[in-house]
């Protein structure tokens, strides 16, 4: 089992457009003073922006966490439903279900889920419906 | 080319961040939709949008991203300037639509920043 030095939870609420952003934001803040190499932790960013706007558009509410070992960061977003019903689908560019609320703020282009794919190290995705969803993003620091 | 050259090229207004006008660019990308800002901006890119909500500045922080450009002569609030403020990011304004203001950077040498690789196309069939 991994020991982590650092662990911070980021309780992200549904339909918050106003303050969607502001967990992503403290953890770069953060991530950037211990730090970080500027090029991996502009992937972090970009990952943990994407799955907080996911989480305030998609889901009824969830937490995203950050965990810092001497090698790695792991972030992990879980919420309480509704759970996605076809993840290859959500995974493929272009796939969107998302309202014209957020698509009038600049989302919903269905880039999401690929994007984080695609800056982290290591992405696993766990979802039920009903149940919820669990994403987990791993990027290594060396 | 430095924000300086930028605003000299767009005719724009400088709405904050006029410490930062010494700046180097490289590249530019042109979108209002964040998701694909989020998905294909590399190192010193300025952004182009015509979008004036304040997720444009929280994108913008996310990728590192020390200029926005508002086209349309689009002018957005005070809550997005204090924010952009806080972060030390330009944040311009031109009377020039997106288009062209893509149009004007590119003649001027400032590139896009996918790596679009374009495909073959498939040969004509013989009639």
């Amino acid at each position: 089992m991994r020991e982590y030095s650092m662990v911070d939870h980021y309780p992200v609420s549904a339909r918050d457009f106003a303050t969607a952003g502001d967990a992503s934001a403290s953890i770069k803040r953060k991530l950037k003073q211990l730090g970080v190499d500027s090029a991996i932790l502009r992937r972090i960013a970009v990952a943990s922006y994407e799955v907080e706007l996911n989480l305030m558009i998609h889901s009824v509410g969830g937490t995203l966490t950050m965990m810092m070992s001497p090698d790695e960061i792991l972030l992990v977003s879980s919420d309480a439903g509704p759970g996605i019903p076809d993840i290859e689908k959500a995974l493929q560019e272009g796939f969107s279900t998302a309202d014209e609320e957020a698509r009038n703020l600049g989302f919903g282009a269905g880039m999401g889920l690929p994007n984080m794919r695609r800056n982290a190290d290591e992405f696993s995705i766990q979802s039920a419906l009903g149940r919820g969803t669990e994403i987990r993003m791993r990027f290594r620091l060396q | 080319m430095t924000i300086a050259g930028i605003v000299d090229i767009l005719d724009a207004r400088v709405l904050c961040g006029s410490e930062n006008l010494g700046q180097e660019v490289t590249t530019a990308c042109g979108s209002d939709l964040m998701s694909d800002v989020l998905a294909f901006v590399k190192d010193k890119t300025i952004l182009i949008t015509g979008l004036t909500n304040v997720h444009v500045i929280r994108t913008a922080e996310m990728l590192d991203i020390h200029c926005i450009v508002f086209a349309r002569g689009k002018i957005p609030g005070e809550d997005v300037l204090s924010e952009a403020r806080e972060l030390g990011i330009a944040v311009l304004s031109t009377c020039h639509t997106t288009y062209t203001t893509c149009g004007l950077l590119y003649q001027a040498g400032i590139r896009g920043n996918n790596d679009c690789v374009p495909q073959a196309r498939p040969a004509a069939k013989a009639e």
